[in-house]
């Protein structure tokens, strides 16, 4: 087991040196020039040699690479060309946003999920089962803006029932400790900021959680069909054991396997829908943020915020298969 | 006050209280927990429990993005001007409604007849929030920082302003183009400037944020303009010092920037407790978050917007128009560089439909490069009605009936003077096919793509662009649009580079406006590009927010600010 | 926002092939159902299922669609030809000349809906056989040498599989948007960008199938036989890969119409703005959503139906050609 992780860390060295060189390459394949996206329209051809010279972009490119190889080594992520601050800082920054976004999405998608998969499967066949199925494929071919749209048009518009933008109504004073709206609340005490940090979640936990949510439902449906029909779940159920006792201590347990690992293969893939979901909603995480950083060419930005996307998708993939041994050891890896 | 203090010394308060700071903790955490108590009351109900003060409420405001900044002088965009305009004062401000200067914190000023000596006489009984005074020694202060910045902040990315209106710094490349030579404090209300060289225009730009009043002990203290970064630094973040009508309460990265009423302001105070300043980049998520009482006002509202909240009971503000948008017309790219194309293309145009079918109503058609208020505006220039049958005339003539040409226009943008682009170059590309030629759209990202292209190289054919005014002076339009040759429009013409510096360098207003007029009609009849309209940029409030005082420059203070306290 | 029916998804654990991984897992035809009599059975299946045949018959109308839209469609697309009854407050609605009235940038709202198809279609079909055909190319070499073993195979297995981690350690739609910021605003780009997000998951999907076939026992029989290792992989293991490859093409077609539609949302579609794209039509009605959300709804709902019909066939295909994830 920890050889099996310390092989796995291990591999993402060679990973993110790779990655690290094609990121490289790829920004500076960008077509446009930071120096006339920070200047904008009142840019005229010195400044923008100025500028330029000023950050460097116009020095060889190998040297530019060692120097940015030079620093990253150092742990040095540089810092962004919008705003001059450490790249490092402001993903610390936003960092937490997206995980509160990440999470509510998974919590949503799992506390509906598993129980409407289970009902599916004890149901199979029927209208029920019928219902959750087709309903988990739309789930999953809607598109995830347009979702998120239409919850705005619905839940805000018309109903006015959720708030459509940001994390915290910015009328409530609240005190910031650890960067998470809704445990902040809490720890300070301060109620009413945690709940209407949980009410501004609502609805992009909604539009970020729905494919996870469908595609728990079909795992955990596939998973507990499939465990219903094993011989031991028959043997008790000859045996004459309470369909509840059975369900809990067989069906469940042993169905939840795949659950669990497509909960954190989920996990990582919510990174991707993030961009989208919280450029809609107005979510001040990293999504909106790197994807802004793309426009504005912010080469550092853009350079650091993969790689730390990357390192954390590693962790989370690495981690999902350490659970999985754990979780069943028939299938752990040497 | 009190309040005010415990903050300065807490530190913001909001602001990131990271588990490292335990230390004060035991005394702070009941001071924190006071001040949120209090702030709460004062937002929600109004009814002001045990706070000594009248309770004027909170407003909620949202622009388009961050500051980014709070030190004025390092910035050049809206959004960071917008928050310096509520906490700090300029010598020169703005007759309400107009772009006209007007007596701020200077009472008035005198100009010698060379037009290089300034003399203000400034209000007495001001101080900085820190408790400065301000008087002549602080202006001279402020005058000789701007001067005597250090050589890594002369880039145009954090001086674009100072750089730009006084042509240079004491040291660095273009300090022999400096125009600004000294200030004397000739006693504590009375300030002169000396310029080297005359600068019509000087009173006017006074007005820009850019050169507001700071208090130079806070500067002192807070500020390193040598720093890599002094965008950065505490002062810039934190620590702002002023004499405007708010205080700095606390700029949260990402979330928003709050501002406190100044209770010792030498005018007018304001009647809000607090003003909160966010960021919402999507107008129409502007727009939802309006009706959904998240916040109380915003600015640049979306022309598909306006007839929606005015049903939903909001109220428009509409601001002066002070820009233009204009079809530019690429010389480089033929036939463009045939005069009578370029005028066929100008009778192709319907204005009125174009205004009607992608521009906030109340926009007026353009028939120059320059806004009505703009000094120089005349309306005996040539102009091109819309006449179809001319137009494929004029192109059958020119040989180029039926001609392709390239048309470029940005995405993802919306900018005042260009609420929607896609729009407008829909309903242009098929007028344009209605006389016969062929238009090839070629789309790209504004910023920086599109600028990029037009801006930074030949290859474009006509284009959409435009520009609103920073202050009002005519070489802030057409000195940046026709100054020197440039790629955005193709063609060299000395005549009209000549005209429009001199025009420049003409020691007064009033002499300066024959020129301008007389160049206005030159390039009417040149026919560079289209001018096309002076669209109305909007801003939209909850109902029973009074008192917001639209200026076509964005001077807006929000002292006079009304909310409704529920 | 990548790929919806997880047991095929891209990132799976670590070790594709192994016995973590779900792709094959789910997806390894069984060694008795093989050749001729494991297709003539799908079909069979593919039959008897509802599902199927509503995918189906999505899948046929759209495609039937796209490729008559000009018959079908009243007039001509993206010409904004009644741009000028277009205000910003108000887009005319159905009327007798326009069934579905006129899109925002004033084009007939039918016939963009129509062309819209043809334009998915493309869309869909290309940057899937993008990904499918890079893809499968690495897959296979990764997957034939592995299968083959040898010093040499393990080496070349190694590096591809390393590049496709790297490829996979980004999700994907961030890989598409990092892609078609650099190609620009056009077609090719839009098609190379979501193409070359799939090549991973076509890469792991062929290397694990392929891998899993290298064990299986009539492999090691005609090894034993002493046919050539080239011959074994061309003629046993490939042909035997192709079930779940075939699947995961399908659904990822649906996947390829959303991510356009992403694309577009994020600024990175099409650049004409009156062109017949469903994504680009969803985006350019989006800020008159709360006034006339039908110039958003019919473009939207046509990206759903489309996206489900692909994913219920695909699902239905994949049941059929491993009836053990039926039961």
């Amino acid at each position: 087991m920890l050889r099996f992780t310390l092989r796995r860390l291990a591999l993402m060295v060679p990973l993110l040196a790779g990655l690290s060189l094609l990121l490289f390459v790829w920004v500076r394949a960008l077509p446009g020039d930071p120096a006339r996206a920070l200047l904008g329209q009142r840019a005229t051809d010195e400044s923008i040699a100025r500028v330029t010279e000023a950050y460097g972009f116009d020095q060889p490119v190998l040297q530019q690479y060692g120097t940015y190889m030079g620093s990253l080594l150092r742990g040095d992520f540089l810092s962004s060309i919008r705003d001059g601050r450490p790249v490092l800082e402001g993903f610390l920054e936003r960092f937490p946003a997206t995980i509160e976004l990440a999470l509510a999405a998974l919590l949503f998608a799992v506390v509906l999920g598993i129980p409407l998969g289970y009902l599916a499967a004890r149901y199979q066949g029927r209208w029920l089962d019928s219902v959750v199925v087709s309903g988990s494929l739309l789930g999953v071919t809607i598109p995830v803006f347009f979702l998120a749209i239409l919850l705005k048009l619905v839940f805000a518009n018309w109903l006015g029932i959720f708030p459509t933008v940001g994390r915290l109504d910015p009328r409530i004073d609240a005190t910031d400790v650890t960067g998470f709206a809704v445990l902040d609340g809490l720890l300070t005490r301060e109620f009413d900021a945690a709940w209407d940090a949980i009410m501004h979640l609502v609805l992009p936990g909604i539009a970020l959680g729905t494919i996870p949510l469908a595609i728990i439902v079909r795992i955990t449906r596939a998973s507990v069909a499939e465990v219903m029909h094993e011989d031991y779940v028959r043997t008790a159920e000859s045996k004459g054991l309470a369909r509840s006792v059975i369900s809990r201590r067989h069906v469940l347990r042993n169905a939840m396997l795949p659950v669990a690992t497509t909960i954190g293969l989920q996990t990582g893939l919510l990174f991707s829908g993030a961009v989208l979901t919280e450029t809609v909603f107005g979510f001040n995480g990293i999504g909106s943020y790197l994807f802004s950083a793309i426009s504005q060419r912010d080469y550092p930005v853009l350079q650091g915020y993969i790689i730390f996307i990357a390192i954390i998708y590693s962790l989370i993939n690495l981690a999902v298969d350490l659970l999985y041994g754990v979780i069943d050891p028939r299938v752990r890896v040497s | 006050m009190a309040l005010l203090d415990m903050r300065w010394n807490v530190g913001n308060r909001i602001n990131r209280v990271r588990a490292g700071a335990i230390a004060g903790l035991a005394v702070g955490a009941l001071v924190l927990a006071g001040c949120a108590e209090s702030n709460r009351d004062g937002g929600g109900g109004g009814e002001g429990g045990g706070e000594a003060q009248a309770s004027g409420g909170q407003f909620v405001f949202a622009g388009s993005a961050e500051p980014v900044t709070l030190d004025p002088f390092f910035a050049s965009d809206g959004e960071s001007f917008r928050v310096a305009r509520q906490m700090f004062e300029g010598l020169v401000g703005t007759v309400p409604g107009t772009a006209d200067p007007a007596p701020l914190l200077a009472k008035e000023w005198e100009v010698s007849e060379d037009g290089l000596t300034y003399t203000f006489s400034l209000e007495e009984g001001v101080t900085f929030h820190d408790g400065t005074e301000f008087n002549a020694e602080a202006v001279c202060a402020n005058f000789d920082r701007w001067y005597n910045m250090p050589e890594s902040a002369q880039t145009e990315d954090l001086t674009y302003y100072y750089g730009a209106l006084f042509r240079g710094f004491a040291t660095g490349d273009n300090a022999a183009d400096a125009i600004y030579d000294s200030c004397s404090a000739d006693d504590p209300a009375t300030a002169t400037i000396t310029l080297k060289s005359p600068f019509a225009g000087f009173i006017s730009a006074m007005s820009l944020p850019a050169f507001s009043m700071q208090s130079p002990t806070a500067l002192e203290e807070y500020q390193d303009d040598a720093a890599e970064n002094p965008r950065n630094s505490e002062y810039s973040t934190a620590r702002p010092t002023g004499t405007g009508p708010f205080v700095l309460g606390a700029w949260n990265r990402g979330e928003n920037v709050t501002l406190e009423r100044n209770e010792d302001y030498w005018g007018e105070a304001a009647k809000i407790d607090e003003a909160i300043v966010v960021a919402i980049d999507d107008p129409s998520a502007r727009a939802t978050a309006l009706t959904n009482g998240e916040i109380d006002g915003y600015d640049l509202v979306g022309p598909a917007d306006l007839a929606p909240l005015e049903e939903a009971g909001m109220t428009i503000e509409n601001r002066p128009a002070f820009n233009v948008l204009y079809l530019g017309m690429n010389q480089k790219q033929p036939p463009l560089d045939d005069p009578q194309v370029r005028e066929a293309i100008a009778h192709a145009i319907n204005l009125d439909e174009v205004i009607s079918a992608s521009l906030p109503e109340g926009t007026e058609k353009a028939i120059e490069f320059i806004p009505e208020v703009v000094n120089g505006y005349t309306e005996d220039v040539p102009t091109y009605e819309y006449d179809p049958e001319l137009a494929q005339q004029l192109l059958e003539e020119a040989g180029a009936a039926g001609a392709t040409i390239e048309f470029n226009y940005p995405t993802g943008v919306s900018r005042p003077y260009m609420p929607d682009p896609e729009a407008t170059y829909n309903i242009l590309r098929t007028q344009l096919e209605a006389v016969g030629l062929e238009i090839t759209p070629t789309a790209d990202q504004w910023d920086p793509d599109y600028l990029e292209k037009i801006q930074g190289t030949p290859d474009h054919g006509i284009h959409l662009l435009g520009w609103t005014g920073d202050y009002n002076d005519t070489d802030n339009f057409l000195g940046v649009f026709f100054g020197t040759e440039q790629n955005e429009w193709g063609f060299d013409n000395p005549e009209l580079f000549t005209a429009l510096r001199e025009a420049r360098e003409l020691p007064t207003v009033e002499e300066q406006t024959p020129a301008y007029e007389e160049i206005n009609r030159q390039v009417m009849e040149f026919l560079p590009g289209v001018p096309l309209a002076h669209p109305v940029p909007s801003l939209a409030f909850a109902p029973g927010v009074e008192g917001y005082e639209p200026s076509p420059v964005q001077d807006e203070v929000w002292n006079s600010i009304t909310v409704p306290s529920d | 926002m990548s790929i919806p029916m997880m047991p095929a998804g891209p990132g799976g654990p670590g070790d594709p092939g192994g016995p973590g991984d779900p792709a094959t897992t789910m997806l390894e035809p069984t060694a008795t159902e093989h050749g001729t009599s494991l297709w003539r059975g799908a079909v069979q299946r593919l039959r008897r299922n509802p599902a199927a045949i509503i995918g189906a018959l999505i899948v046929l109308a759209f495609v039937v669609v796209a490729i008559i839209a000009p018959l079908l469609a009243p007039y001509q697309p993206g010409t904004g030809e009644w741009a000028g009854q277009v205000t910003p407050g108000k887009v005319p609605g159905p009327s007798d000349e326009h069934v579905l009235g006129l899109d925002s940038f004033g084009s007939d709202m039918l016939t963009q809906l129509l062309y819209g198809a043809r334009q998915s279609l493309v869309y869909g079909v290309v940057s899937t056989a993008v990904g499918l055909v890079v893809g499968a190319s690495l897959g296979l070499l990764a997957g034939g040498f592995g299968a083959v073993g040898g010093r040499f195979g393990k080496a070349v297995d190694t590096l591809v599989m390393r590049l496709v981690d790297i490829m996979l350690s980004v999700p994907s739609l961030l890989l598409a948007v990092s892609i078609a910021a650099v190609l620009g605003k056009n077609a090719y780009a839009i098609i190379i960008a979501i193409g070359v997000a799939q090549v991973p998951i076509f890469a792991r999907l062929l290397r694990g199938s392929m891998l899993a076939q290298g064990r299986s026992d009539y492999v090691l029989a005609a090894s034993a036989l002493g046919i050539r290792k080239r011959r074994i992989v061309m003629s046993h293991v490939l042909p035997n890969s192709l079930g779940p490859t075939i699947v995961q093409a399908t659904l990822n077609l649906a996947t390829a119409i959303i991510e356009v539609a992403a694309l577009s949302y994020l600024g990175l579609g099409e650049g004409n703005p009156a062109v017949a794209e469903w994504g680009r039509m969803l985006v350019a009605a989006q800020d008159r959503f709360a006034v006339d959300p039908r110039l958003a709804i019919y473009p939207g709902v046509a990206i759903a139906i489309t996206a489900l019909g692909f994913t219920l066939f695909g699902e239905a295909l994949r049941e059929a050609l491993d009836p053990r994830s039926r039961r």
